[in-house]
């Protein structure tokens, strides 16, 4: 009865964390994410998942200003933003985000317009996906948090919320 | 002038006759008066009475009529009836006769004048003819032979007509010829009146005599009596006033008229009811007043029968009573319909009543279970917000405070856990009580609930006190059962035997027993088991039904049922005889010393034997005051036939594979001795005495470990295991830890949360059958703990806040920056990552950390240069690709200050250095000029930038993006020589 809805949301985690392994959204680097997560920085990797999204965001939004522009696309300045969206994506195990950028760049290097677009199209999905997989995920471990926290957890957790601000 | 002297039958009839019913007996009956016959005489005629039915005694008859004023009132009915009728013919008769007297007294007149005239003839003939002889002669024949003949005779006055001419002979022959004949015609006439007058009085002799009219229409009301009753079922009759009978209808007779005229009811019939009615019919007699009454009768002659008795008394003239007149109706059918209805009236008052007071008790249930319910809510309630105070006070407690701060803090925990648990409590016993605790039937290893709940109870030991635990090795390796629940009774009972023993030892000692029947008196013996078993009996059936139930989810599962029994020993302060009974009430301790001495609530055993019951087993104790004392129990368990720990175990076991993955193998399956000797007393700052709390079953240790090192907030003190057989794992490198430099605690931590499945494993896998654990508490609170803990409560406390990512990262530099200065940094080799990613750089910021090493990190080339004039490297880590100034770039003009000392490349290449050029030449020369700082190219290998271009542009090595601490580590290893 006690102490069973810690593990139920870690078998949660665990089970949403194999999907996303399975899917090939995720790699190891995540789970190495997971392992830098310490006392220290309990919520290492939320922290800089919140910053890949807010940084990931910036870069989407950038990538499609700059397709847009039907008449100069700045594929040069398109390389960059995918060499940096490339590089958070792998650093925080987003394999699949990551390997759409590869695609991305290929595509850019190849001034090949109609394939960017694809490739953006399909990077913003699997953004999307990788996002809301991961607030999911984020959502599990803070319940888990909470009911670990608390000695005498409760099996329903919105009673327990509001109480722990 | 004609008339009839017959009587006409519908004159006669027009008195209505008086009922004979009596006047009273029955309103609606009234109208059932006697008919004008004329009109459907038919009706009598038809109808077949039969008259024998009823007996009468004439002569009393006439003594009635003769002496009662109702036989008067009716006899002088009859007459002036009979009367009324008779001056009717007479006043016809009269005026018959008044015609006839007239028409004789014409003719005599006629005959006068015809004298007359004849006279004259004689006078002038002097004839001697007599016309009388004549007249004689038809008189004669007139009066002998009478015609009958109708009253129409018609008197004429006829002219003789006489052609002849007056006073000649022929004249006067014709006349008397004529008269002759008129004559002859008066006579005949007075013949036939003559005859009249004779029928008349003929018919006048033949009338009736009252008597007889009158016993005609006696006789008639008689007849319609009959034909109304024939069918009735009633019975009437007068009795006088000895109560003979004198009169009785009763249309189903069954005695013959002399057996009842002139005897007394009593005389007539033997049996119930008799007496009474003739007792009733006397106090009628006496009375004066008619009344009813219901009978039951119950004779030989009719048998059971029920009368409606109405019996009115008959007065004489003078106002004496003479007798009753009785009139009885059987209504034994609607007596008994009656009977049965006022039965089911009955009835449905007694279900009705039934009903309310069943309603009322349901009432009463629902009020209390919602009483039981309300309580439960509340409890729930109270706890969720109790838990947040508890939890925060918590994660204070782990912040940095002063003495006093500290101590009040305690005491709110301990107050606070203390409430929690009797919520718990409360909540667990009314879920038992009200049925509501299910048992789940999962896979579980008993010997790793019994090392498990020591452990905790270790963990939390704060006296010297040895925990030992023996699994007998004929337990089975995985048993079927409720884990948690026997988790629960276990934890509690050792906790409680823990805080009951002050020195010596608290164990847990667990072996196979046959199925108890008579061993429960054995072991009971100061135990009142009568209620044991009976209530476990009960449990039994429960566990049983519940088996069952599994059987049919697995039907091939057919596994044995094995009894375990438990047995949970301490050398405490043991039990007094007389606190026995009442040991395992709710709210009840042995005295309340005791409860003032170590608190509780008394709730704790009442959960543990309703859980054990619930379970279909046994909970005892046998105790000796100041030796100890042992709570047994024993439970059945379905022995698991699949061994193996795959898939189809449940959540819990599951979890606890994850942790220990490859324990199936391990040998520790089987090892059976548990032992937890004291090591230290506790710190001060554990100065908390938590019972043993419920949330600690679905952990085991090394999740209560990761949870510790995880998240801070994590209640508990931290605690860690350690052994002492030495083995190169992780739990023995945090011996040694607690000596070692602070930073050395927190790459431990980390290592240790990294590896605790390895650790875990390694720690199963060694052969030793004793484990020894050592509780022991860390003492040691230096400024980096506290302010990383300090640091960490203050993020978890605002999680839910938003925070920018800037201002995070500016945390995080801060932190950095701050942890530079820490003065033990001075042995450390200065490391500079230089990247333009933010996920990068805090990834890999937090990689270094992991590995033992604090990062400055800047977002450029350009300002990777600044860094590096301002202070000396041991080791730069670059990224490739970056704004401003990319990292090839960078490298080029850090190894051209490293040969010429000096930066005016940089500045050539349009660098704004912190430093003046000409500032920096001191700078420069404190540096030697040779030494190369190593430069570590960071690459995406997928990008076009290759390991020639970072070898070309004066790198040492490269690591592929994504970092790992594996690469990280590598690197370090090779260019940071210790």
């Amino acid at each position: 009865m006690l102490g069973l809805s810690v593990d139920r949301l870690r078998a949660d985690m665990n089970r949403l964390l194999a999907l996303l392994f399975h899917q090939g959204v995720l790699d190891e680097q995540f789970l190495q994410l997971q392992q830098l997560q310490d006392e220290s920085s309990p919520n290492f990797v939320s922290e800089v998942v919140n910053i890949y999204f807010h940084e990931s965001e910036k870069l989407l939004r950038n990538l499609r200003a700059l397709l847009v522009d039907k008449e100069f696309s700045d594929y040069k300045k398109m390389g960059v933003h995918l060499n940096q969206f490339m590089g958070s994506s792998s650093s925080i195990g987003a394999k699949r985000v990551r390997n759409v950028c590869v695609a991305f760049r290929a595509a850019s290097d190849q001034n090949n317009r109609a394939g960017c677009l694809r490739a953006l199209e399909l990077l913003e999905y699997e953004y999307c996906y990788l996002k809301n997989k991961l607030h999911e995920l984020f959502q599990i471990e803070q319940q888990r948090i909470l009911a670990a926290a608390v000695r005498y957890p409760v099996q329903q957790h919105h009673h327990q919320q509001p109480n722990n601000p | 002038m004609g008339c009839e002297i017959e009587i006409d039958q519908s004159e006669d009839m027009d008195i209505v006759l008086s009922s004979m019913w009596p006047e009273n007996i029955n309103e609606a009956g009234r109208q059932f008066n006697i008919e004008r016959p004329g009109a459907d005489q038919d009706m009598l005629e038809e109808v077949t009475i039969n008259k024998e039915s009823n007996i009468v005694d004439f002569k009393r008859l006439m003594e009635l009529t003769n002496y009662s004023d109702k036989g008067n009132w009716q006899l002088a009915n009859l007459i002036k009836n009979w009367e009324y009728r008779q001056a009717n013919a007479v006043r016809l008769l009269r005026e018959e006769l008044e015609n006839l007297s007239k028409q004789q007294e014409e003719v005599e007149l006629k005959k006068l004048e015809i004298l007359e005239e004849h006279r004259f003839e004689k006078d002038g003939y002097g004839g001697d003819k007599r016309p009388i002889s004549v007249l004689d002669e038809h008189l004669k024949y007139l009066y002998q032979d009478a015609p009958r003949r109708k009253n129409d005779v018609i008197f004429r006055d006829e002219k003789i007509e006489i052609d002849a001419e007056y006073d000649s002979v022929i004249y006067w022959k014709q006349r008397s010829m004529n008269l002759e004949k008129l004559l002859e015609a008066s006579l005949q006439r007075e013949q036939i009146l003559l005859g009249k007058l004779q029928e008349s009085i003929e018919n006048l002799e033949r009338q009736s005599s009252p008597v007889e009219e009158l016993s005609q229409v006696l006789m008639r009301a008689d007849n319609f009596l009959h034909f109304v009753l024939q069918n009735a079922p009633v019975v009437i009759g007068h009795q006088d006033k000895e109560l003979r009978y004198r009169f009785i209808f009763n249309h189903f007779p069954s005695l013959r008229e002399e057996d009842i005229i002139g005897k007394t009811d009593v005389e007539i019939f033997k049996g119930a009811g008799v007496k009474e009615s003739q007792d009733f019919k006397r106090e009628v007699l006496e009375r004066g007043l008619p009344a009813k009454r219901e009978i039951t009768f119950e004779t030989e002659l009719f048998g059971t029968k029920i009368f409606l008795i109405y019996v009115e008394p008959v007065f004489s003239k003078t106002g004496e009573t003479i007798g009753v007149n009785y009139m009885g109706m059987e209504v034994t059918d609607q007596v008994r319909k009656r009977e049965k209805m006022a039965k089911l009236r009955e009835e449905m008052a007694v279900q009705k009543a039934k009903e309310t007071e069943l309603n009322k008790t349901i009432h009463i249930t629902e009020e209390s279970m919602r009483a039981k319910q309300m309580l439960a809510t509340m409890s729930h309630e109270i706890r969720s917000p109790l838990s947040g105070v508890v939890s925060m006070a918590e994660i204070l407690s782990h912040t940095k405070l002063d003495k006093e701060q500290r101590q009040l803090l305690n005491v709110m925990l301990s107050s606070g856990d203390l409430v929690l648990q009797l919520i718990n409590d409360i909540l667990d016993l009314s879920k038992v009580e009200s049925g509501v605790m299910k048992l789940e039937a999962t896979k579980f290893r008993p010997r790793e609930v019994v090392k498990h709940v020591l452990q905790t109870a270790a963990a939390s030991l704060q006296k010297l006190l040895t925990l030992e635990g023996h699994v007998a090795d004929d337990v089975p390796v995985e048993v079927i059962g409720d884990v948690l629940r026997i988790r629960q009774i276990l934890t509690n009972l050792v906790s409680n035997a823990i805080k009951f023993t002050h020195e010596g030892k608290v164990g847990i000692k667990i072996y196979v027993v046959p199925e108890p029947h008579s061993l429960t008196k054995q072991d009971s013996q100061k135990m009142s088991s009568d209620q044991t078993t009976d209530s476990a009996t009960m449990g039994k059936e429960l566990l049983m039904s519940e088996m069952e139930e599994d059987k049919v989810s697995h039907p091939d599962a057919e596994e044995p049922v094995v009894w375990i029994r438990c047995d949970v020993y301490d050398t405490g302060i043991g039990i007094p005889e007389h606190a026995m009974p009442t040991l395992f009430k709710k709210y009840m301790q042995v005295g309340a010393d005791t409860a003032r001495k170590y608190g509780g609530t008394g709730l704790g055993l009442a959960i543990c034997k309703q859980l054990v019951e619930l379970m279909g087993g046994y909970l005892t104790v046998s105790s000796k005051e100041h030796y100890g004392s042992t709570f047994t129990f024993i439970l059945p368990y379905k022995v698991s036939l699949i061994s193996d720990s795959s898939d189809d175990s449940d959540e819990l076991s599951h979890t606890e594979n994850q942790d220990f993955p490859n324990d199936g193998n391990d040998d520790d399956l089987h090892s059976g001795i548990f032992l937890f000797q004291p090591h230290t007393l506790a710190s001060q700052r554990s100065g908390r005495i938590p019972k043993l709390s419920p949330i600690t079953y679905g952990f085991n240790a090394s999740q209560r470990l990761n949870g510790l090192l995880e998240d801070s907030s994590s209640p508990s003190s931290r605690i860690t295991y350690k052994e002492t057989s030495l083995e190169e794992d992780a739990y023995s490198a945090a011996g040694p830890m607690e000596a070692s430099s602070d930073l050395e605690v927190s790459q431990t931590h980390s290592l240790l949360s990294n590896n605790s499945c390895s650790a875990e494993k390694n720690e199963l896998g060694h052969s030793d059958m004793n484990n020894h654990f050592h509780p022991y508490a860390h003492s040691t609170s230096s400024s980096r703990v506290s302010e990383n803990t300090n640091k960490t409560s203050e993020t978890s406390v605002s999680q839910e806040r938003y925070q920018t990512h800037e201002e995070r990262d500016r945390a995080s530099e801060c932190s950095s920056s701050n942890n530079a200065e820490i003065p033990t940094a001075e042995l450390k080799p200065k490391i500079l990552l230089v990247e333009d990613n933010k996920i990068i750089v805090t990834v890999t910021k937090s990689l270094m950390k992991q590995l033992g090493h604090n990062v400055d990190v800047v977002n450029n080339g350009a300002e990777a240069l600044r860094a590096v004039q301002r202070q000396s490297y041991d080791l730069i880590l670059m990224d490739v690709c970056m704004p401003v100034m990319d990292g090839l770039q960078a490298t080029r003009l850090i190894r051209s200050f490293e040969e010429t000392g000096s930066w005016d490349d940089a500045v050539k290449a349009g660098i704004e250095l912190q430093l003046p050029p000409e500032n920096s030449s001191p700078n420069s020369q404190q540096k030697k000029p040779g030494k190369r700082i190593p430069i570590i190219a960071m690459t995406a290998n997928a990008l076009s930038e290759s390991a020639d271009d970072c070898f070309a542009n004066g790198m040492d090595s490269f690591v592929s993006k994504p970092v790992t601490l594996q690469n990280l580590r590598q690197c370090l290893q090779q260019y940071l020589p210790e």
